[in-house]
């Protein structure tokens, strides 16, 4: 037991199987919580029959897609059709592996960590124009055509937010770059007296169009194209586009907090007296805050299932809570801990522009993208640079 | 041991994706097995300890230049094309030009026999400081020259397209 447990493979292999094995069910409440958000957005109650307050939805719908009936249009190329959302599932999924989620947390700490993101989302393109093409359909067909001619415009505003990122960091590896922002002692995003925040803001708005959300998802534009490149696509495949879609809607976010907030970093990462109120105190009280929230939630619930459902949960989140509040256990989970609540931020921000903006024309689209982030992008290496090497160099 | 089986398995990809790209019908599935070629060759960089060309070759390769094949395949309609045999018509030139580069080689081959031999593996210690670290100083100390020239033809083509496009239009 104990040389399984020191084996190098060991944590690898077991944050492979954690990945594959959760990040399902997350994707599934990632909807649920999208649903949710939007639904606060539009004055609406969202899901809320399956389970107390529709926590139990995603299950329904994940068994409802394992049923359904696997169409495959009878003109359709049947073996692309078969592979696209492989591709774009098998790509999602891959790009984890580089991603840091606390410090010892992580599949492989790659010298191009971050480039290995790159690629795998640029094959990733792959899964849908081919899926759109194999379709053998006038609406996937034009939403493949839209989304390689996004993408690859995209990629590039994406590229040029990320250098700046990594011209601070001085390195690619993504572990590489959340320990440079520890012995510098600060966020990049606010970094050379906040001009870092425009590669992020650069970042952001690139990697919405990256990931084919509103306001940028003219590939599946409803009102256009039925449901663009997976119009053909049902049950599990469509599952399958899904997952990919999520888990790519994860990666970005994770990408963004590693490059620019700090990864597994508390706030203030250098500054001793505050470990306490933001270590302990903080998680403590987030998770008793909402684990006493659910409980107050119990009165209005009819259903006596729903009232066990719901009370498990609070005593859940109050057990984490009090987790967090004992030392041992409080070393080895901060930084999971302030890297989830980071993403869990960047994914509510990503949920609030699609609830916000209305979508864009495919020539604004474009124009946003070559004339303008392209552009800013480029700028921000140079000025980022500059402001940069006069900072390390005070004689300047 | 485990390397030599990843080096004949990207091997096997990169040649098997080449001859399956000439002899595929359809044009996407060509493109498929070309983009298959490139990321075994991206395989045998990342085998050469060379991480930071792995990851160019399937960002460039396959991110960039076989989606903008998909791209133009997709927009033209290649059923006419690939019903008819067009592309394999003058087989005997094809046949003559491989007698004759094949003889060539069997020639060479037969009056140098000594200076073909086997690489031997050197045992060298993986360069300090990380491959992409090593490439850019390289890049932009010995090989200034070149690279700047590389980037100067760069930026010609990508006015010159731009002129083009504002023609046509």
């Amino acid at each position: 037991m104990e040389t399984v447990l020191q084996h190098p493979l060991f944590i690898p292999i077991l944050m492979t199987l954690i990945i594959i094995g959760v990040f399902p069910l997350l994707a599934g409440y990632l909807v649920l919580v999208e649903r949710k958000v939007l639904a606060d957005f539009q004055v609406r109650l969202g899901p809320m029959r399956v389970g107390p307050h529709g926590f139990l939805q995603p299950i329904a719908d994940a068994l409802k897609l394992f049923l359904k009936e696997d169409i495959l249009p009878s003109e359709a190329d049947r073996a692309i059709f078969w592979m696209a959302p492989v591709i774009s599932t098998f790509t999602a999924l891959s790009a984890f592996a580089v991603i840091p989620f606390a410090p010892s947390l992580y599949v492989a700490d790659v010298n191009v960590g971050l480039l290995v993101i790159s690629a795998t989302s640029a094959v990733g393109i792959l899964g849908i124009i081919l899926g759109g093409w194999a379709s053998n359909s006038h609406y996937p067909l034009l939403g493949g055509l839209r989304s390689a001619a996004q993408l690859v415009s995209y990629e590039v505003a994406l590229s040029l937010a990320l250098i700046s990122g990594v011209m601070m960091a001085g390195t690619l590896s993504m572990v590489g770059i959340v320990e440079a922002q520890r012995s510098r002692g600060v966020w990049f995003a606010f970094d050379n007296f906040g001009l870092m925040l425009v590669p992020f803001t650069v970042y952001v708005i690139s990697a919405i169009a990256e990931t084919n959300r509103a306001p940028f998802d003219l590939p599946e534009a409803e009102s256009e194209l039925v449901a663009g490149f997976h119009t053909e696509y049902s049950g599990f495949r469509w599952a399958l586009y899904f997952l990919a879609e999520y888990a790519n809607i994860f990666v970005v976010s994770s990408v963004a907090i590693t490059l620019f907030w700090g990864g597994w970093l508390r706030p203030f990462p250098n500054v001793g007296f505050l470990e306490v109120p933001l270590n302990y105190v903080f998680p403590a009280l987030l998770m008793l805050g909402s684990g006493a929230g659910s409980f107050l939630l119990l009165k209005n619930l009819k259903s006596s299932t729903q009232k066990a459902v719901l009370a498990a949960i609070a005593v859940v989140l109050i057990t984490t809570g009090l987790l967090f509040l004992i030392p041992a256990v409080n070393q080895a989970l901060i930084g999971l801990f302030w890297f989830f609540l980071k993403v869990a931020v960047m994914v509510y921000a990503l949920i609030w522009f699609r609830g916000t903006f209305p979508r864009f024309r495919y020539d604004q689209l474009m124009n946003i993208g070559w004339k303008y982030m392209i552009p800013i992008g480029m700028g921000a290496i140079l000025v980022n640079a500059v402001v940069g090497i006069a900072l390390a160099n005070p004689k300047f | 041991m485990l390397e030599t089986a990843f080096f004949y398995l990207f091997a096997l990809l990169t040649l098997g994706g080449g001859v399956l790209m000439i002899t595929r019908r359809s044009a996407v599935h060509s493109a498929i097995w070309l983009i298959v070629s490139l990321m075994g060759v991206a395989g045998l960089y990342l085998l050469q300890q060379a991480e930071f060309l792995f990851a160019v070759q399937i960002i460039l390769y396959v991110g960039g230049i076989m989606v903008l094949f998909l791209f133009v395949i997709m927009l033209v309609n290649l059923d006419q094309a690939a019903k008819e045999r067009q592309f394999v018509k003058p087989w005997w030139v094809a046949l003559a030009v491989l007698l004759a580069i094949g003889g060539e080689f069997a020639y060479i081959l037969r009056t140098n026999t000594g200076a073909f031999r086997f690489a031997v593996p050197v045992e060298q210690p993986p360069p300090a400081g990380g491959n992409t670290e090593i490439l850019a100083d390289v890049l932009f100390s010995q090989y200034l020259l070149p690279f700047e020239i590389a980037s100067l033809l760069l930026l010609v083509a990508v006015v010159g397209s731009v002129i083009m496009a504002r023609k046509r239009a």
